[in-house]
């Protein structure tokens, strides 16, 4: 069975119970929240696991704005075959957020990945180490930043 | 009085005589034994020169071992990263001497269309000696085969590839 994006009207409640802390992004046709406030974060995703079912986290993927972070979380109920778009924006300075670890066993690796390639740092995480690159690879390369560092001695460019 | 005037005349006929280098050189040529190991596509044309449409066993070089141990031929087919580069190198030492490598395909050559990317390695030749490269993306079966027999080659005559000095 074909997974359909969760209807907005049934967030309505969620959003009467965090009014400033989250919002829906209308520039995407999809309902899609956005997480204004860190410190909800995890309370927010643990609300959208218990009452709303969703009992799979499929994918967790970041981008690199000008000016922030953005994590992006999709969520998936595998009994309504339904999903959810969670974002939330990180400082550059400081692309820290909780894991998602203790919700979602299926988060590990995938944070792994955003920590080893754009610099995300997920706190509480239990095992936060490269996963796709070298251990000893300097940089996160997925960063707009990232400058490729010379491999000394064994690269010739 | 040379050698062959001591074989007795009715040897002439069933011995030849040569050198024990030239015996070793003659037996390795001709039956090279290639590590099972693929890094990624250039693999299938690899399993493609072994299978029966191609059919390395007629050069005598079918017997791809599992165990770097038993192999003295190490075909690198693939792409390899920076992240496989420990392990790629761990294989290439285990093998006994006489060794030799193959790069085929682009990516083993000079990293390929990746050559710019931060995880790949821009020619397997920054990590281990190279004896053959193939060109090719992937090489085909029959480019592989051409390869190896530019391998034997070179392992009967090795002065032909001695680098002159400068």
């Amino acid at each position: 069975m074909k997974r359909k994006y969760l209807a907005k009207d049934k967030l309505y409640a969620l959003k009467k119970d965090f009014p400033s802390e989250m919002d829906f992004d209308d520039t995407l046709e999809k309902p899609t929240l956005i997480i204004l406030k860190q410190q909800v974060f995890v309370e927010i995703m643990h609300t959208l696991k218990i009452r709303y079912k969703f009992d799979m986290l499929s994918n967790i993927t970041a981008v690199d704005y000008d000016d922030h972070f953005e994590v992006v979380y999709d969520l998936a109920n595998r009994t309504n075959n339904e999903e959810l778009m969670v974002k939330i924006a990180l400082a550059k300075t400081d692309p820290n957020i909780p894991t998602l670890t203790k919700l979602w066993p299926e988060a590990d690796f995938q944070e792994r990945e955003q920590y080893d390639l754009m610099g995300i740092n997920f706190l509480g995480h239990p095992n936060l180490q490269r996963i796709l690159l070298p251990d000893d690879f300097i940089g996160h390369p997925l960063q707009k930043s990232y400058k490729q560092v010379e491999k000394g001695g064994i690269s010739e460019k | 009085m040379e050698i062959v005037d001591l074989v007795p005349e009715v040897l002439k006929n069933n011995v030849m005589i040569t050198t024990i280098d030239g015996l070793f050189k003659w037996a390795r040529s001709n039956s090279l034994w290639p590590l099972t190991s693929g890094l990624s596509c250039c693999a299938i044309e690899m399993m493609c020169a072994a299978a029966a449409r191609f059919d390395l066993a007629r050069f005598g070089y079918e017997v791809f071992r599992p165990s770097p141990r038993q192999a003295d031929l190490f075909i690198v087919a693939g792409t390899l990263t920076w992240k496989m580069a420990p392990p790629l190198k761990r294989l290439y030492e285990q093998m006994p001497e006489p060794k030799y490598v193959i790069a085929m395909g682009s990516c083993a050559n000079a990293g390929g269309p990746f050559a710019d990317a931060y995880s790949v390695v821009p020619g397997i030749d920054k990590i281990i000696p190279v004896d053959v490269f193939i060109p090719g993306c992937p090489p085909r079966p029959e480019a592989l085969i051409y390869g190896m027999l530019q391998l034997k080659e070179k392992i009967r005559h090795p002065e032909i590839v001695q680098r002159t000095a400068k």
